[in-house]
């Protein structure tokens, strides 16, 4: 069990925390001109990488509110949380001084 | 002192298993993943079809993934009839598998509970019994003081947070040891002829246009006929190499065994209200499983909480489980997809076969898909149990959505 | 029987009181301060059971969790399976046998409490042996918070098993003053009896404290019996120590065959001596101490058999001064007894070969292979380990964050150099953590290290009996020998995950801890690989058995969910309604009277609520305050109708999709003001359609100024239902006009009553004339009673969800997630005209135009009327096209849909089903059948609106 740092509560426990899949999968502006390829794509379809991952987190239980973390599904840690008004971090700043839960 | 205990050892495996085969460089067909669809569907191809000039690549050890993490289930009661199709198709197969591949599998054919505890849970219970009969699968609704007659030390009191208001029934469901499972498959795959490669993990794929023309390994390249990607949780990693997308995601799923103990679950139990499965595996222990961790993760391990509230649940359904021990806790990684039904299929390259999203359901399936894959990789058409699952349900909304319905996992 | 064995002194069971104990249904006598086995010993008895599949006679072949064979089942004080009777502690009555292989649970409940506690600390040190307490030491005195746990019933670890000496002074004076210290501190949380067998990320780790297990039927039943702790630490120190790892030779299963250290620990710690005569095997220094000790305490040490060809001419000088016979180049070849070993073949080892074998008489075989550190904790931190070939054993290859392994958990075997590792370790934690160090912690002097001749590594000793390591056991709990290796090896396996499930070595009750390096070991010689490429099986929590109930903790009965009542319960439970289960809530599903089953109950409560007046506790419904200037641009994308056109003071009833144009969830919205909406749910789909919302609002559309609050809990509702609810409402209420005129349908109005506001809101889900009244839940009892004195003269006759569940069917309202799956659509329910075509779009609407939403043959909800008037049609039951004569054909047969709802519908006067049916609409009118036990029940597919079909009803 992790301690996840919630951008606005600091680290809590992962309990606290309910996880939304990937991140910066924006619902498009026109649903309607989609084909139904394209719609599908956005229903259904997410990335699913073995590595660093950008993906959405709500602190359910605390202060309810959603955030971003970019996180490696194979070691499951956390190596940035971000508000979602932040823009997705580059590999470059990732590669920087790490500024989540150590 | 106590005499020798019964049922407390296990069969013997056969002096021989297989060969450590250095890779040729070239195949008719490549299956990527040595678990337990990757194994089968190389020995239906062999048995059903004469193709033996055929690799399968595994990364670790064979049966070493989800084949050796799940927690041996094995039943066809699910709700639609294009998945029920499919399981027991695998059943009828299960049922005759230990002579066909001369192994003492171990299936036990000890029935599987499903336990109601809402009055929804009723609902979504007999509608799925119901269906199961019109659809030939085997199917009861049990009353509590039935349920308590099947398996005298479930909880059937009314005075418990979720008292049990009854149970689907199907008698010839059971369980199997999956390493003899996977080790059956193998040994026959490798009678054959057929090359079963370990330690050797696929890096990248050749293409030439519409077609795979040959797989990288770190055991060198190797040319492929056709591709099969039998990957299971690792799945996605195959198919961004190849620039596929597919709707599965990834997520530990974890279990549990107790020590050996005396006898006291004759059957399965699955409840998902009270949220657990267990059986007592043949040398004693108690096995067991929940619902999978939230997040994505390849990491073969989940977070304690989990495995806490499960213990919870299989207390509050078994009293008498309290002094059992926990030995041992692992996690397998499970690809999950939209609908909670697996995606089998073709795919965009002409000659590359996906295999995947079996969810929990994977162990069950195994000689099922084993033989569907093989007919259609044979065929190059898909097998009619196989036909309701191919991608392009997620474009055309004709989805076989399996946790909507009846909601039983695993 | 007597304890023959006990030392005359020494040790530290408290020898001033003896307690009896019942093992094999003979009684022995013990001390408390005893372990099971330690008492047994203290009695001569070594056997404890036979083997699982051999039937082998096995005892007690170690001191503590690493004893792969000494397993007991408890009877009394209350049955609990497989435990090893080293770390059973004893206490008075105790009843237990040996266990063969199965253990056996009680076949009653059990009583006992358990619970949990959360800790959080800035350094937690795991072992209390000589490198945990110096951790601990050195980190409490700079003021940390500090945890230590350690799974004896007392601090000192190896200290406790020896005779070391510290500060010129027996090594208990200086723990003792070490737990004393550390009492003291504040920010100091010491527990004994707690076992760390978990490690998670971050510092999380799962610790199972035996609280009064030692206490047997004595223990008091108020406090919990275990408690599990978890414990965040930001850095963690393990200090768990090393397993002495055994040699395997031909026949090394028998009774009086035991590891050099635990028979140490007998001695020192519990005063008893394993045995009259002994030889010890060893393939390093270690084991003379314990060859040496025993002496002393009375044994005679038949001989030192040392594999070492020089083996240790420090260590020999000291065995010849004491007339102990040292055989160095030589190994045991073999034994020889029955339930106890009478006799150790010795024989020279050279060049791989056994030479010819000595029968040395002995009562115990004491044997050293070296020492495997305690690395499960790592590696359950997924710590890569490395094969060290001078230990022999596996160690932490890497650092990790957070954690540090000292003292012979990383190897270290010296005293000085463990003390010095562990204060090293916690010195490194608080640097991490920006705690200043105490000015020097001064470590205890121990005395000057002995260099130790370098040890060998020898997994095995050649079979030369001919057996092929037939009866060489590698795991003696699983009867695994080194014969089942080389048929592993023979049938190709080359992965030690393969050998294992092969051999079955590793799976047993110890997970290995003895015999997992062994058999890396010999594989490792058997395919002429490396160790390290052989590698180990993976180590998984728990580190040692937990009980199931342990982890349960308070999760159970009535504890195991929250129970969610509304304000009224009380008067519920009063009025005799029995419940029913919906999510957490606790919600009444009818009312019976005396003598009444729930059909005649139900039947009552509808005639009433179609004839007179009813009343239903209707608080569970979810209701969501949204509020702000953009609100109404929320709801519009959310639902799947116009809401924004709604004035304020009305109510419209919505439908809810998900991104796939499936229905999720519908309920009413009652417009505020301009920028404020009461939204009801369904009861099970409050939480979730909250969190939906916030989903939209937060991560697609933050630009919205809305803001969303559950007020389920604050609001009581009370839907007020029938032709007569008016006079009732007007009543109660007579500052309002409910009148139809000035209280139309599908509005709502403020009120007080009493000077406490209420909210009546002309909604129905029954089609009658029907008012919901909302009030602040604290005053809901009073305004309840209030509606029902009121009512009196009307007969009004309080309802549940069964007669709620009729009254909807009979109107054809369906209930998200009875009469809908995930899989059906607004049209599939016939509710095209709540999806708006005016609105560019909407959660969902994109879906509504794929391909198979267009099929003709979509399962849509309709009305079904058994023909015979007769058959409630149980609710699932399958719908199937009818056949010429009547029967079924073979299976699989082609299903139509299935019924959703049904009930006996006393306004009908006959029973009455919804279903979803494949293009059921246009088959209004047709008959279908719907098996139902061995018979196929006609039936008539009607509209799913079966009473009032105009609307008549709902303005009374």
């Amino acid at each position: 069990m992790q301690l996840i740092e919630c951008p606005w509560c600091g680290p809590r426990e992962e309990t606290e925390f309910s996880y939304g899949g990937q991140a910066h999968v924006p619902y498009p502006e026109q649903p309607g001109e989609l084909s139904d390829e394209q719609w599908a794509h956005y229903v259904f379809y997410r990335d699913n990488p073995k590595g660093r991952f950008a993906e959405r987190w709500n602190h359910n239980t605390g202060c309810r509110r959603w955030f971003n973390a970019i996180r490696d599904t194979a070691t499951y840690r956390f190596e940035r949380v971000y508000r979602l008004d932040d823009p997705q971090p580059s590999a470059t700043e990732l590669a920087g001084p790490r500024r989540s839960t150590s | 002192m106590s005499p020798r205990t019964p049922g407390a050892d296990l069969p013997e495996h056969p002096d021989f298993l297989w060969r450590d085969p250095e890779p040729k460089r070239s195949y008719d067909v490549v299956v990527i993943g040595g678990g337990g669809h990757g194994l089968a569907t190389a020995h239906y191809l062999a048995k059903d079809h004469g193709i033996t000039n055929v690799a399968v690549l595994e990364k670790g050890w064979l049966g070493g993934g989800n084949m050796a993490r799940n927690t041996t289930i094995i039943r066809s009661n699910y709700l639609w009839d294009e998945s029920s199709a499919i399981y027991e198709h695998a059943l009828q197969l299960w049922e005759g598998l230990e002579e066909d591949l001369g192994y003492p599998i171990l299936f036990s054919q000890r029935g599987v509970l499903n336990l109601a505890h809402t009055l929804q849970d009723v609902r979504d219970s007999v509608r799925r019994v119901e269906a199961n009969k019109l659809n030939g699968v085997d199917a009861e609704w049990l009353e509590p003081d039935e349920v308590r007659k099947v398996c005298p030390i479930v909880n059937t009191s009314t005075d418990i947070r979720y008292p049990v208001l009854g149970a689907t029934y199907q008698p010839r469901a059971g369980i199997a040891k999956h390493d003899y499972v996977a080790w059956g498959f193998a040994r026959r795959a490798d009678e054959a002829g057929i090359d079963l490669i370990q330690d050797c993990e696929v890096t990248g794929f050749t293409t030439d246009g519409d077609r795979v023309t040959g797989v990288r390994t770190t055991r060198g390249d190797i040319a492929a006929g056709k591709v099969a990607l039998c990957a299971a949780g690792h799945t996605s990693v195959l198919t961004d190499m190849l620039g596929i997308r597919v709707p599965v995601q990834s997520h530990p799923l974890q279990a549990l065994v107790s020590e050996l103990l005396e006898p006291v679950h004759p059957t399965v139990v699955m409840s998902n209200a009270v949220h657990v499965y267990v059986s007592q595996a043949h040398k004693g222990e108690l096995v067991m499983g929940a619902g999978v961790d939230s997040y994505n993760g390849y990491g073969q391990r989940g977070a304690f909480h989990v495995i806490e509230r499960q213990m919870a649940a299989a207390v509050e359904l078994f009293p008498v489980f309290a002094r059992a021990h926990l030995l041992r806790t692992w996690g397998g990684i499970v690809d999950t997809s939209p609908d909670a039904s697996p995606i089998v299929g073709r795919t965009p390259y002409d000659n590359v076969y996906l295999n995947c999203g079996w969810g929990t359901g994977g162990f069950k399936a195994t000689p099922g898909i084993g033989s569907a894959l093989a007919h259609t990789i044979a065929h190059d058409e898909p097998h009619p149990h196989i036909a309701p699952f191919t991608l392009d349900r997620f474009v055309t909304g004709a989805l076989v959505d399996e946790h909507g319905a009846a909601a039983v996992a695993h | 029987m007597t304890s023959t064995f006990r030392t005359p002194e020494g040790g530290r069971v408290d020898r001033s009181t003896t307690v009896e104990f019942t093992f094999d249904g003979q009684t022995f006598p013990g001390h408390p301060g005893d372990t099971l086995a330690s008492a047994l010993l203290a009695s001569g008895r070594h056997a404890i059971a036979s083997s699982v599949k051999l039937g082998r006679p096995r005892g007690i072949a170690a001191a503590w969790a690493e004893d792969p064979s000494g397993l007991v089942q408890i009877e009394e004080p209350f049955p609990e399976p497989m435990l090893l009777a080293s770390t059973v502690e004893l206490y008075d009555g105790l009843v237990a046998h040996g266990l063969p292989g199965q253990g056996r649970l009680a076949d009653v409940p059990d009583s006992a409490r358990y619970d949990a506690m959360h800790v959080h600390v800035d350094v937690l040190v795991v072992g209390a042996g000589p490198a945990g307490l110096a951790a601990a030491l050195t980190a409490a005195r700079a003021g940390a918070r500090v945890a230590l746990v350690d799974e004896h019933s007392e601090a000192g670890g190896s200290l406790l098993s020896g005779t070391d000496r510290l500060d010129g002074a027996p090594a208990a004076g200086w723990v003792a003053a070490a737990v004393a210290e550390l009492a003291a501190h504040p920010e100091v949380l010491h527990l004994q009896r707690t076992t760390a067998f978990g490690l998670y990320d971050d510092g999380f780790v799962l610790a199972l404290q035996r609280r009064t297990d030692h206490l047997g039927g004595a223990a008091p039943r108020h406090e919990a019996r275990q408690r599990v702790w978890r414990i965040r630490a930001r850095q963690v120190v393990v200090a768990t120590g090393a397993h002495e790892r055994p040699v395997v030779f031909p026949d090394n299963d028998r009774p009086g065959i035991m590891l050099a250290g635990g028979a140490r620990t007998f001695l020192h710690r519990y005063g008893v001596r394993v045995g009259s005569e002994a030889v010890v095997f060893t393939t390093n220094d270690s084991a003379y101490d314990a060859a040496l000790d025993l002496h002393r305490a009375g044994v005679r040490v038949a001989a030192v058999v040392d594999a070492r060809p020089e083996g240790s001419p420090l260590r020999a000088e000291e065995c010849r001064a004491a007339g102990i016979p040292v055989r160095t180049g030589s190994v045991v070849a073999g034994t020889s007894g029955g339930d106890r070993i009478t006799a150790a073949l010795v024989a020279p080892l050279a060049d791989g070969e056994v030479g010819r074998a000595d029968e040395l008489a002995c009562d115990v075989l004491l044997v050293s292979g070296g020492w495997n550190p305690a690395v499960h904790l790592f590696s359950q931190a997924r710590g890569r380990l490395r094969y060290d070939e001078v230990l022999g054993a596996f160690l932490p290859g890497e650092r990790l964050d957070g954690l540090a392994v000292v003292g012979s958990a990383a190897g270290l075997l010296d005293l000085a150099g463990c003390l010095a590792d562990g204060r090293r370790g916690a010195s490194a934690a608080l640097t991490a953590l920006g705690i200043a160090p105490a000015a020097e912690v001064r470590l205890p002097t121990a005395p000057e290290p002995v260099v130790p001749a370098a040890p060998l590594v020898l997994w095995r000793v050649p079979d030369a009996s001919g057996a092929e390591g037939s009866t060489s056991f590698v795991d003696l709990q699983r009867d695994a020998t080194v014969a089942d290796l080389a048929r592993a090896a023979g049938a190709g396996l080359r992965s030690m995950e393969h050998v294992k499930r092969f051999t079955t070595i590793g799976t047993a009750h110890d997970q290995g801890k003895t015999s997992g390096v062994l058999a890396s070991g010999i594989t490792a010689e058997l395919l002429g690989v490396p160790v390290q490429d052989t590698g180990t099986t993976t180590f998984r929590p728990p580190y040692t058995p937990v009980a199931f109930a342990a982890l349960a903790g308070r999760d159970r009965g009535r504890l195991f969910d929250p129970e969610r009542v509304t304000a009224l319960h009380d008067w519920h439970v009063a009025a005799g309604a029995v419940f029913e289960d919906v999510g957490q809530w606790k919600r009444p599903r009818y009312y019976p009277r005396a003598g009444e089953d729930m059909a005649a109950a139900v039947l009552r409560e509808c005639a009433a609520a179609r004839s007179g007046v009813g009343i239903l506790d209707g608080s569970t419904l979810g209701k969501i305050d949204v509020q702000g200037p953009d609100a109404a641009v929320l709801l519009d994308r959310m639902y799947t109708n116009l809401i924004s056109s709604l004035k304020v003071g009305s109510v419209r009833y919505g439908v809810m999709c998900g991104v796939d144009g499936m229905v999720i969830d519908d309920g009413t919205v009652l417009r505020l003001a301009e920028d404020r909406f009461l939204l009801l749910t369904t009861t099970g789909g409050a939480a979730k359609v909250l969190d939906w919302l916030e989903e939209w609002v937060q991560t697609e559309w933050p630009e919205l100024r809305v803001h969303l609050a559950s007020v389920t809990e604050q609001w009581s509702t009370f839907p007020v239902v029938g032709p007569r609810s008016r006079d009732v409402v007007g009543a109660v209420f007579p500052d309002v006009d409910v009148s139809n005129e000035a209280f139309p349908f599908m509005t709502w109005r403020d009120t007080t009553l009493d000077g406490v506001p209420v909210r009546l809101a002309r909604i129905s889900f029954s089609g009658e004339l029907a008012f919901e009244v909302y009030v602040n839940a604290w005053y809901a009892v009073a305004v309840w009673e209030r509606l029902v004195e009121a009512g009196a003269p009307q007969g009004i006759t309080p309802y549940g969800t069964e007669t709620m569940h009729v009254l909807r069917a009979e109107k054809g309202y369906p209930i998200i997630g009875q009469d809908t799956d995930g899989t059906v659509t607004p049209h599939d329910l016939g509710m095209a005209w709540a999806v708006s075509k005016k609105k560019p779009d909407f959660v969902g609407k994109r879906s509504f135009a794929r391909v198979e939403n267009q099929n003709p043959l979509r399962k849509q909800l309709v009305g079904l009327l058994p023909v015979d008037r007769q058959t409630v049609l149980p609710e699932g039951s399958q719908v199937v096209d009818f056949l010429a004569d009547g029967r079924l054909p073979p299976p699989p047969v082609p299903m139509l849909g299935h019924v959703t709802s049904s009930y006996r519908s006393a306004e009908l006067a006959r029973p009455f089903a919804l279903a979803l049916v494949k293009g059921g609409r246009a088959r209004i009118g047709d008959t279908v059948h719907v098996p139902v036990g061995g018979t196929l029940v006609p039936v008539e597919v009607t509209s799913s609106v079966l009473v009032d079909p105009e609307g008549a009803r709902r303005d009374g």
